[in-house]
């Protein structure tokens, strides 16, 4: 694991409750929507953390935490050694040229009514002092040419470009400020095909050229395999497995991992053919009322009494490979149902 | 030549703009047998929705407008037929599943009677008889408890169960030929899996011809039997499903294919299509491709789209270099 | 790098909107709209009455003081000298409705400003802090509706005695603002939860400017349009309230008192109430038009 001087983010037993209320005038507490239910992850300087899993588990909460954009329940998150759930607004505010956020619906996080130039350089009206001697114009110039827009068009409006081009909008708004993280919420899922593996690449550059760690948030695992050093799962709000990518995806541990890794469709007939394919049952429960005990276990094949009694912590099941599960996958288990056989020679450790 | 189930050739629609002339469809051809399995692919825009609603004749016009082609089913021909009889085409002989099964649910009407309404209308049942020939349906779609569950509204459902009553419905009246519009698009993909495994299962049953729309070269893979492939309005590729995906004739197919990320392997950089999909106002001349196109040539941006050859049995591209690039990747 | 280079070529939309805005195009849809130019061509009309009535008739004609109304001429019939007839004082009714102009169109441009001031004030602040601020401030929205509109006003006026177009004007802005408040209020929270909302705030921008920058300018436009739509009521309004001798009293008129004084000799001389009434719905109108062609023009959804 990585020292913790290298440590960009840190974060530790973070909770995000929604209160569920009834009643107009005199509004009452029914219960919780529990998004984000006891997490703990960290990221390294320079390394790519993708958080996956299904709609509502918590994952884009867990993103707008990271920025501080909403107040946590419960737990800490150290972002280059700060905890920003203490900070105040102000302080807050300063953090923000640290860590960056990139959203998915290319159509609705740009104002419809600024231009290009307004909105790559609202970041510097709101910290003047990033611009560092140039002119906005010129910064507005520079980040448009950097994530490959043609810096002619900074007076145009939104609805004027592509997805793919309003996405780099949002990149190069994300990059003005230097930032050293980024937080990327499905950045890439509203995205066609070919376009898509343009802005994959922009973000792979442009992590490469900057140093930047990434957050990157998605429920594509093929996405995430071109992107990720590490993978956390997430199910209802909670991290079922996390580790480096190899293993997580050679040999899933938590049954939730390999129904997910079994039904990301592969691009190939015979080899999709000849997988196994997890076939879960039923829908996600609801975050407000989660099962006891383990949460997935109310679609987990696996699932025995004992699942129902305790909840399952992770646990290293091998190289900083966590698992919470009690009756996790063996490798051999595990080897059916993922990919038939690992290229392992296209496996590129970065 | 037997009639096969649905025949579609050459299909144009345009529609008309502010900015001009979209030509949505342009040059649209497939044809579907029973208990077979089509996948139409093509990313957004590429006029899969348009093409479908056409066959479906359920096109606004205008806008819209059918301006060439035909779509036959097992023999006769229905584009332009007057909408009462096409009332009887629909549902009961083409039905289609729509991508948002939340907005194409009445959402102050019961499922159940939803789909009871299908029995009322095409068939004449009774209310009594309707209801249990809805209640077979919903189990044959596997809704927990469909006698319970009759009288529940669509947003008591989640995403996965509402777009099986949507299936449920679509099927309820047996059709031939079953278009699926992006079925699984909005579902996660736990879901989607369960959704692909249920259509599959009811084609295998009922035989019916299936007519998948989807921009996720992944999920057809062990899916469709033959797949066609769409860009700019035109059909570009046709062929078996493995065919297309390890001879494919076709530069654009050959880009998109390279250009998914795939779960089994990670590669430094995806191999990217260059450029942007056209707008239909201006579509390149000649190839619609070129501008994108890694082969392109003289010929390819002057003069007339290239025509949609065959390269081998049932596999057809529209590209001036379909042998040459039939040949090159015959090896894989 | 290599091909993200390439891209910048061939990332350029060819296609034809080569820099269209959001007003560019709702004029374009205006540019091509009948009723745009025809609440326009009435529009420049009633400009010209309120700003220089003098080009359209003699102030002269208005006042028996400067000898232009003569009771000699009382309730005369239009004529080569009384081209739409003469009032009970003998005075030029064209002339006094050219002058009558002034007070009525200021009365439903000063009501309509205000209210959509007031009320996309309130609106916003209620829509962006939500919780008790907007709870309360939405209780007080439904009193206020709760109000029936003309018995309001004239409760109101009653007892702040404040005579002239301002009481008029303090009147309808009190039973109006909660209106263009629910409205600004809605679209508020509606831009409010969208994403460029959240990426404004993640690059650290006060809620000020997200207010202003991100928020209003989203929110404002549908407020916009009931204004234009209400200035022709409120015209109408300060007509009722001053024919309930409410409003604009004497020697001050206005549409409202001409069509007041002219009730009892409408039989004998029906040109003193149906002239002013004529201008008044004219006005009325080319607002009322306006802004139906100004909100089908800025609403997307409405294009063709
Ligand atoms: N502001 C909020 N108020 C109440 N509940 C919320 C709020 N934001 C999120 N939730 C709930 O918290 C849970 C987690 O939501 P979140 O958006 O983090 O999911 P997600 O993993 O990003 O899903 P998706 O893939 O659909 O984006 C969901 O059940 C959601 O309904
Ligand atoms: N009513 C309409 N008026 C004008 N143009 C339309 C209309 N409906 C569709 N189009 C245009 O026709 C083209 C094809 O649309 P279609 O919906 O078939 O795309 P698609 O392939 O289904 O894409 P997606 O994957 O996004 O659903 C699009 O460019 C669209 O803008
Ligand atoms: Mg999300
Ligand atoms: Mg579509």
């Amino acid at each position: 694991m990585s020292p913790t001087r290298d440590r960009v983010i840190a974060v530790s037993g973070l909770v995000k409750y929604y209160p569920i209320t009834r009643g107009i005038v005199f509004q009452k507490k029914i219960g919780d929507v529990r998004a984000v239910d006891h997490v703990d992850f960290t990221v390294a300087q320079g390394e790519t953390l993708a958080i996956v899993g299904e709609s509502g588990c918590g994952k884009s909460t867990t993103g707008r935490l990271l920025l501080g954009l909403e107040p946590v329940t419960a737990g800490s998150i150290e972002i280059l050694g700060q905890d920003i759930t203490t900070m105040s607004q102000k302080e807050l505010r300063a953090k923000r040229r640290d860590i960056q956020m990139i959203l998915q619906d290319p159509y609705t996080s740009l104002n419809p009514r600024m231009t290009v130039a307004s909105i790559i350089g609202e970041p510097f009206e709101i910290h003047p002092e990033a611009l560092a001697g140039r002119t906005k114009q010129e910064a507005v110039r520079d980040l448009m040419d950097r994530v490959g827009l043609n810096p002619e068009f900074v007076n145009r409006y939104p609805h004027q470009f592509s997805g793919g081009q309003r996405q780099r909008i949002g990149v190069a708004r994300a990059l003005a400020l230097k930032p050293r993280i980024i937080v990327a919420d499905e950045p890439v899922s509203a995205l066609d095909v070919s376009v898509q593996a343009q802005v994959m690449n922009l973000l792979l550059d442009l992590r490469d050229d900057l140093g930047l760690s990434y957050v990157f948030i998605s429920h594509d695992l093929a996405v995430v395999r071109q992107i990720a050093d590490r993978i956390a799962v997430m199910y209802l709000g909670k991290i079922v497995e996390t580790g480096p990518q190899d293993p997580v995806y050679s040999s899933p541990a938590h049954p939730y991992t390999a129904a997910l890794i079994s039904a990301a469709p592969i691009p190939d007939p015979e080899l999709q053919a000849s997988r196994e394919r997890i076939e879960l049952e039923g829908d996600v429960p609801s975050p407000a009322d989660p099962p006891s005990g383990c949460r997935f276990r109310t679609r987990c094949w696996k699932a025995q009494q004992r699942c129902a009694d305790e909840e399952p912590l992770l646990r290293d099941v091998g190289g900083g490979h966590l698992v919470a599960c009690h009756f996790p996958l063996t490798p051999e288990e595990a080897a059916s149902h993922v990919v038939p056989e690992v290229p392992s020679g296209h496996a590129t450790d970065s | 030549m037997a009639d096969h189930l649905l025949d579609v050739a050459d299909l144009k629609v345009e529609f008309d703009t502010r900015d001009g002339v979209a030509r949505a469809v342009n040059g649209v051809s497939f044809t579907l047998d029973e208990g077979e399995t089509i996948a139409i692919l093509g990313e957004s825009g590429s006029g899969k929705s348009v093409t479908a609603q056409a066959i479906m004749g359920i096109l606004d016009s205008p806008p819209a407008r059918i301006t060439g082609g035909s779509v036959r089913l097992r023999g006769r021909e229905i584009l332009g037929l007057p909408e009462k009889e096409y009332q009887q085409v629909r549902g009961s002989q083409i039905a289609m599943i729509f991508q948002d099964a939340l907005s194409a649910l009445n959402p102050v009407i019961s499922v159940g009677d939803q789909i009871a309404e299908m029995f009322r209308v095409h068939r004449g049942m009774s209310r009594k008889a309707a209801r249990s020939a809805t209640i077979d349906v919903m189990k044959r779609v596997r809704i927990p408890g469909a006698e319970e569950r009759y009288g529940s509204y669509p947003h008591q459902f989640s995403g996965g169960m509402r777009q099986r009553i949507m299936i449920a419905m679509m099927i309820a009246l047996k059709p031939q030929v079953l278009i699926a519009d992006e079925p699984t698009t909005a579902l996660d993909v736990t879901v989607q899996a369960q959704i692909m495994d249920l259509l599959q299962e009811l084609q295998a049953e009922t035989r019916m011809g299936l007519i998948l729309i989807t921009h996720d070269l992944g999920v057809v893979a062990d899916v469709a039997e033959r797949i066609s492939v769409m860009y700019a309005g035109r059909t570009m590729e046709q062929g078996p499903v493995a065919e297309i995906y390890h001879h494919t004739a076709n530069p654009y197919t050959e880009g998109l294919l390279a250009s998914i990320p795939k779960i089994d392997e990670r590669e430094t950089r995806l191999p990217a299509i260059k450029g942007l999909p056209p707008s239909l106002f201006a579509v390149p001349k000649g190839c619609a491709f070129h501008p994108r196109c890694p082969r392109v040539s003289d010929q390819c941006r002057s003069g007339a789209a290239p025509p949609l050859t065959e390269v081998a049995p049932d596999h057809a591209s529209r590209c001036w270099f379909a042998e040459e690039v039939y040949g090159n990747v015959a090896d894989a | 790098m290599s091909d993200i280079q390439l891209d910048v070529e061939t990332s350029v939309r060819p296609d034809g909107p080569a820099s269209r805005t959001l007003l560019g195009d709702a004029w374009y849809d205006l540019r091509r709209s009948w009723i745009f130019w025809i609440s326009a061509a009435l529009l420049v009309f009633v400009l010209v009455m309120v700003v220089f009535p003098g080009l359209l008739a003699p102030q002269e004609s208005t006042s028996s003081l400067t000898g232009g109304c003569q009771l000699a001429n009382s309730l005369a019939p239009p004529s080569s000298q009384f081209k739409l007839g003469a009032d009970q004082q003998g005075c030029d009714v064209y002339a006094l409705s050219i002058y009558g102009a002034r007070p009525s169109v200021i009365v439903g441009v000063l009501a309509a400003v205000l209210t959509t001031i007031i009320g996309a004030g309130i609106g916003l602040i209620a829509g962006f802090f939500g919780g008790k601020v907007d709870s309360t401030i939405s209780r007080i929205i439904d009193i206020f509706l709760g109000v029936p509109y003309i018995l309001g006003a004239i409760v109101l006026l009653s007892a702040v005695d404040l005579p002239g177009i301002w009481g008029v004007v303090l009147a309808l802005t009190l039973l109006s603002w909660p209106t263009a408040a629910r409205l600004v209020r809605g679209k508020v929270i509606e831009a409010k939860g969208q994403d460029y909302t959240l990426a404004a705030r993640s690059l650290g921008a006060s809620n000020g400017r997200i207010m202003v920058r991100h928020i209003l300018p989203n929110a404002i436009g549908p407020s916009i349009v009931v204004a234009v739509i209400s200035l022709g009521l409120f015209i109408g309004a300060e007509a009722t309230l001053s024919y309930l001798g409410l409003g604009i009293r004497p020697p001050d008129f206005s549409w409202g008192t001409m069509i007041a004084d002219a009730q009892n000799a409408f039989f004998q001389a029906p040109w003193t109430l149906l002239v002013p009434a004529g201008f008044l719905t004219l006005t009325v109108l080319a607002f009322i038009l306006l802004g139906e062609a100004v909100s089908e023009a800025l609403d997307p959804k409405l294009r063709k």
